[in-house]
């Protein structure tokens, strides 16, 4: 386990000893922002259309006009920021050779791949954490359901988590970033539409197709529901895209 | 402490290794020499436990390497042919990432990083960034990298390839200086490299075991004799005959001439010197000498001798020496 602490520290300081941290954390906190600040405007003039006619007033809370919107759209980030996250992590290390110093260290597959994905998993984490300073603010001058807000936080790391593992996996395949970078954005757009399918088909296909999409399976986090079936789609996504690495980290092996 | 036993390595239709066996002693300097893709590296990445071996069993410090390899790996120290080196990092953190992940814990870490910065004498540039150092310095990085857990075994792959005269001869006196606590194997197609730093020469041709032995072993087996060159100021064709003549010369090969006068390559199975008597016989028929010099065969010979594969090597035994006195001259 230590070696996985180990190798996650080493990424971690990879990220913040590069640009690459600062302009992912700068980009995330401009655009989450931006989203959070649309949500709570939105939120003021409905709530100054309320107080004039009070009898027309709908049931009016702060999670259901500014989180949850604003966790909804967050999504959109993810999509573009976490290839930026992943594809360095394997690509790097062949084009640099440095992968041959893992594979000849007394570590596990496992261990470098978990070590990895737990760095980029942390970096995330300080995104996340930035996202905090925002619902600080409506804490401040609102009443929000806090455990509404950390499902909608669990459904966050966990769909930002299985994001990174995937990324992690596609970036074992190439020596370039860039191509790497190329595929993960490919791959995570696909999954963002994959959806779009269930609106014209009803057949075994559609249902499957629209299973696999990674949206829906936020939309209950967001509402401050957490349901097991969506708990479990994003805890597969992870283990598939460790259990990937590891084999193609094995291929890799066979082909070096 | 390296035991290869049949070690075969095949890359789709590409054989890389073919069925090669060998031993290496605790404390040993062996020297892995070869052409360009004589599978050199292959070997050694099977040795490291980096590389899976398609048949055959290699035990490293005991343990083998299929059956064991996180135990092989905390015994060795590689440094494959470009220094795994994380550019963006301080040579003081890469060292101690290094020794995190080759399982020392604790105190001992920062002990061993200043032991490993010492031994390579880099401590000066331990506060620098790696991308900044020179190939040089890398390099010893490198090396620092590779025997930081203090290894049984020390598997080098091209240590000097790169490096300018001065590095070189650093680079090799480190090595000299590691041996003995450490089994090493290094590999390299500079000869003089395996010739002033190793206890034994293997080398490899087209994934196969030409020959195994040390340095001086294998220019006396290769060898056979001694040969002695000649400049005479004489008539050719009567000259040769004449060497030909003297006892115990075993053939007369003609070389270039030098300002007008023939030399001549002469070879004889004794170990005993002829060039007394070579000399009498050339002063006795009135010709002039200019010239007598003892050539023992260079390791650059044996080693041609050994890995060409040009038709003229691949015929009799015969023409192939005469190839090479012919690069001799």
């Amino acid at each position: 386990m230590s070696n996985v602490w180990t190798i996650a520290r080493r990424e971690l300081n990879v990220y913040f000893s590069s640009p690459i941290a600062y302009i992912v954390l700068a980009m995330f906190s401009l655009i989450f922002g931006y989203f959070f600040a649309s949500g709570v405007a939105f939120f003021q003039s409905i709530s100054a259309q309320a107080a004039m006619n009070p009898g027309m007033a709908p049931p009016m809370n702060v999670n259901q006009f500014v989180i949850q919107p604003t966790l909804g759209n967050f999504t959109i980030i993810l999509l573009f920021l976490m290839p930026m996250v992943t594809m360095r992590l394997f690509a790097e290390e062949q084009r640099q050779g440095t992968i041959e110093l893992l594979l000849t260290s007394p570590v596990t597959d496992y261990e470098i791949i978990l070590g990895k994905w737990l760095g980029a998993v942390l970096l995330y984490g300080c995104m996340l954490g930035l996202s905090l300073i925002s619902m600080a603010v409506l804490f401040l001058y609102t009443r929000p359901d806090w455990k509404a807000l950390l499902a909608g936080y669990l459904g966050m790391l966990l769909i930002g988590s299985s994001l990174l593992a995937i990324g992690a996996f596609l970036s074992t395949l190439t020596k370039n970033q860039i191509v790497a970078g190329a595929l993960t954005f490919g791959l995570f757009l696909l999954l963002w539409v994959l959806d779009w399918v269930s609106q014209y088909s009803t057949s075994m296909v559609g249902k499957v197709c629209s299973y696999l999409a990674m949206p829906p399976h936020f939309e209950q986090f967001t509402k401050g529901v957490i349901e097991l079936k969506d708990v479990v789609y994003y805890l597969s996504a992870i283990f598939l895209g460790l259990f990937l690495s590891k084999r193609s980290i094995e291929s890799m092996r066979w082909k070096a | 402490m390296i035991q290869v036993e049949g070690v075969s390595k095949r890359y789709g239709p590409h054989q890389a290794v073919r069925n090669i066996s060998f031993e290496v002693e605790r404390g040993e300097i062996v020297g892995f020499l070869g052409p360009n893709g004589a599978g050199k590296t292959t070997t050694m990445r099977i040795l490291t436990g980096f590389l899976p071996p398609t048949e055959g069993r290699a035990v490293v410090a005991g343990f083998d390497v299929m059956e064991q390899p996180i135990e092989v790996k905390k015994r060795t120290g590689y440094l494959p042919e470009n220094p795994p080196v994380y550019p963006e990092m301080v040579v003081d953190e890469y060292l101690d990432f290094v020794a995190r992940i080759k399982g020392i814990r604790g105190p001992e870490v920062a002990q061993r990083v200043d032991a490993a910065l010492e031994r390579t004498s880099i401590g000066h540039v331990r506060s620098k960034v790696i991308a900044k150092l020179s190939k040089g310095y890398r390099q010893r990085v490198g090396l620092a990298q590779a025997l930081i857990h203090s290894p049984d075994v020390l598997i080098l792959d091209e240590p000097t390839v790169g490096l300018d005269p001065k590095q070189i001869i650093e680079i090799r006196e480190l090595i000299r200086s590691l041996s003995g606590e450490h089994t090493i194997m290094l590999s390299t197609h500079i000869l003089s490299e395996v010739a002033s730093t190793c206890h034994r020469i293997i080398i490899l041709n087209q994934g196969q075991i030409e020959a195994s032995d040390t340095p001086a072993n294998l220019i006396a087996r290769l060898q056979g004799g001694e040969s002695v060159q000649l400049e005479v100021d004489g008539p050719a064709a009567e000259v040769a005959a004449k060497l030909q003549s003297v006892a115990g010369v075993d053939r007369v090969t003609r070389g270039s001439d030098v300002a007008g006068r023939p030399t001549f390559t002469v070879d004889s199975q004794r170990t005993a010197d002829i060039r007394a008597e070579l000399a009498r016989a050339v002063v006795e028929s009135g010709w002039g000498l200019y010239g007598v010099k003892a050539t023992g065969m260079s390791l650059e010979d044996v080693f041609l001798k050994l890995t060409t594969t040009d038709p003229v090597a691949e015929g009799s035994e015969g023409e192939a020496e005469a190839a090479v006195a012919a690069e001799e001259n």
